[in-house]
């Protein structure tokens, strides 16, 4: 294989739009963990649900571009909604339990969500297209781009910049923050901590939809899709710092651009890759690399 | 070296448990005694955990990756190599045993769930590399129809083997146990300050432990083989991991018998939810959302409140 460098460039942007569809689910989870301080199991069936429901809308409006982007706004919602009923009918009355319990309830979730889906959608292989505009690749700098990851190159720092001004300039988000920090105090002061776990676990998982939304037309969404985003969520937040959202976006950068460069080395291996870097950092920083808020 | 004689009247149940796992094949349908097989052989593999789990609150969150190694050990060997399927039975527990003890290295310097997230990472690595390794592994095809010896080949002889390496296994690991070693063992997760300010050498004791449990849980993976005869990779998958966790919080952690109930109920359920639906997993979500809401205590609760400093911590935040 040759290395000539726009092969290089295109892996490298590949790379880094890979990382951003897993910016957006860790943000997502890495959110929950910080406020709930639950690593949320269920988080990757949210996912698929998100890649599910953008297939239902753009199927059910006639597969047009319109389409498109009524899935990409409306499947998060449908991700946020189902993720409320869950939280207010079910996990809000756990929230005085011990830690372990939550983390089994958010398992139970997992298997059900997971059948659900099969129930619901069957156990084919599913597949949008995005609009016309966004098919075919652009050149940038020598190096070709398919136009959709171009795409989701602007989605991920959007989504970046939109959860900094919800999490430092909004009342909520500044009260989840604290939440996060030092729920006692939060609770002290007045504020219903259970309806701030819930906005905080909805937002989560609405980030868990739109990433499953975005990722559509990327791949075959098919069940099993939540069992290994799940997992690579986990790392990625922990390589970044638990609850941290910077954090989740250096781990997403790792893994997202470890993997690219590992399919130009060795195709076969590209997946080790991800998963050799987050063991060496693991083992540098088993704590994460930037600080957990813990 | 035992402290303790196990006292007659549990040694009642047991043996007579043990006689009537002996006589029944015979007389059940053939599906029976395999599924009594399949409930010993993931009871092993949840008992093998809880031993580090449950005994020693080491957060083994990826203790399917042992499972998995001593069996494709023993796949590999046979499929591989010309030499005698019994070289793989006993390459499976040791070569389990070595990646634990390589594994178990990294881990044991963190505490609880860094332990836990470290040991995902280190075995989720295992993983991919077996997935994709088509050359040696097989990859994500698995490797099928693994010829075994023909003494233990027919339903009832896998079954009788099964009975009774399970039971020898147990025997060993009770005997474990009841040693000064778990002794320890146990002492050091009621309180790891007080063990070494007395001079236990905590890391190396747990690291011994995962040993300990990584070669059970070999031996469990070997049994896999002799039973269904083949290996895939979702042997090392973390949800085979999970699934495991759970069976030993639903029979009851530190209970020595308990995982065993544990993977009974979790076998029993997947295979007769699954003759009349293929969503089995949905029921046992259901399920297990109603114990967490109505038995928590019944399941794990007592013994959390004893235990774990975490969930003391958790205790302190959810009673404001």
């Amino acid at each position: 294989m040759e290395f000539d460098l726009a092969a290089l460039g295109t892996q490298f942007l590949v790379g880094l739009s890979r990382a951003m569809i897993l910016f957006i689910v860790c943000s997502g989870m890495s959110f929950v963990l910080g406020v709930l301080r639950v690593p949320n199991i269920a988080h990757g069936s949210l996912y698929m649900i998100g890649a599910f429901a953008a297939f239902s809308i753009f199927t059910l409006s006639g597969s047009s571009s319109t389409g498109f982007w009524l899935a990409l706004i409306l499947a998060p919602l449908v991700v946020a909604l189902v993720s409320l009923i869950a939280e207010r009918a079910l996990f809000c009355h756990l929230y005085e339990r011990e830690h372990l319990m939550l983390l089994l309830f958010t398992f139970a979730l997992m298997l059900i969500f997971g059948d659900l889906v099969k129930i619901i959608w069957g156990a084919e292989y599913r597949s949008i297209t995005a609009p016309p505009f966004l098919k075919g690749a652009v050149s940038i700098l020598g190096s070709s781009l398919p136009r959709y990851n171009l795409f989701l190159l602007i989605i991920g720092p959007a989504v970046a910049i939109g959860l900094w001004l919800f999490t430092n300039k909004t009342k909520i988000g500044k009260i989840s923050r604290a939440a996060a920090v030092d729920r006692e105090m939060v609770g002290a002061v007045g504020v219903n901590v259970s309806w701030v776990f819930a906005a905080a676990f909805v937002i989560g998982c609405y980030l868990a939809g739109l990433g499953g939304a975005l990722v559509a037309p990327t791949v075959s969404i098919t069940i099993g899709m939540d069992h290994t985003i799940i997992i690579e969520a986990f790392l990625i937040v922990t390589i970044g710092g638990l609850g941290n959202m910077w954090g989740a976006l250096v781990g997403s950068l790792i893994f997202g651009l470890t993997q690219s460069f590992g399919a130009l080395l060795w195709p076969q291996f590209a997946i080790v890759f991800p998963y050799a870097a987050v063991v060496i950092i693991l083992i540098w920083r088993p704590t994460g690399m930037l600080k957990s808020v813990w | 070296m035992i402290r303790e004689i196990p006292n007659l009247k549990s040694f009642g149940p047991i043996a007579a448990i043990f006689i009537v796992l002996l006589i029944l094949p015979p007389i059940i349908p053939r599906f029976y005694t395999y599924l009594l097989a399949s409930i010993l052989v993931t009871g092993l593999l949840a008992m093998s955990l809880n031993m580090v789990l449950g005994h020693g609150m080491i957060f083994q969150f990826h203790h399917g990756v042992f499972y998995g190694v001593g069996a494709y050990a023993v796949a590999l060997i046979v499929t591989k190599t010309s030499l005698p399927a019994w070289v793989g039975f006993a390459a499976g527990p040791i070569m389990a045993a070595v990646v634990g003890l390589l594994i178990g290295w990294f881990c044991v310097r963190l505490s609880r769930l860094y332990f836990g997230m470290l040991q995902i990472s280190l075995g989720s690595l295992l993983y991919v590399i077996v997935f994709r390794w088509y050359d040696f592994t097989g990859g994500d095809d698995g490797i099928y129809g693994i010829p075994m010896p023909s003494i233990i080949s027919s339903s009832k002889s896998s079954y009788y083997f099964i009975l009774i390496i399970v039971t020898i296994s147990l025997t060993l690991l009770y005997l474990i146990l009841k040693s000064p070693f778990g002794a320890t063992l146990e002492a050091i997760r009621d309180n790891p300050q007080r063990c070494e300010a007395v001079g236990v050498n905590v890391r190396r004791h747990q690291l011994g432990a995962i040993v300990v449990a990584t070669f059970f849980a070999g031996i469990a993976g070997v049994l896999f083989v002799v039973l269904e005869n083949f290996v895939h990779p979702d042997l090392l998958f973390w949800v085979l991991s999970l699934e495991i966790f759970i069976m030993c919080l639903l029979g009851g952690w530190f209970t020595f018998a308990g995982p065993m109930l544990g993977a009974a109920i979790m076998v029993a359920l997947r295979t007769f939810v699954g003759i009349y639906t293929e969503y089995w997993t949905l029921i046992l979500g259901v399920i297990l959302i109603l114990l967490i809401f109505f038995l928590p205590e019944g399941v794990m609760g007592y013994f959390l409140e004893k235990v774990s400093p975490q969930s003391t911590k958790a205790r302190e935040r959810t009673n404001e």
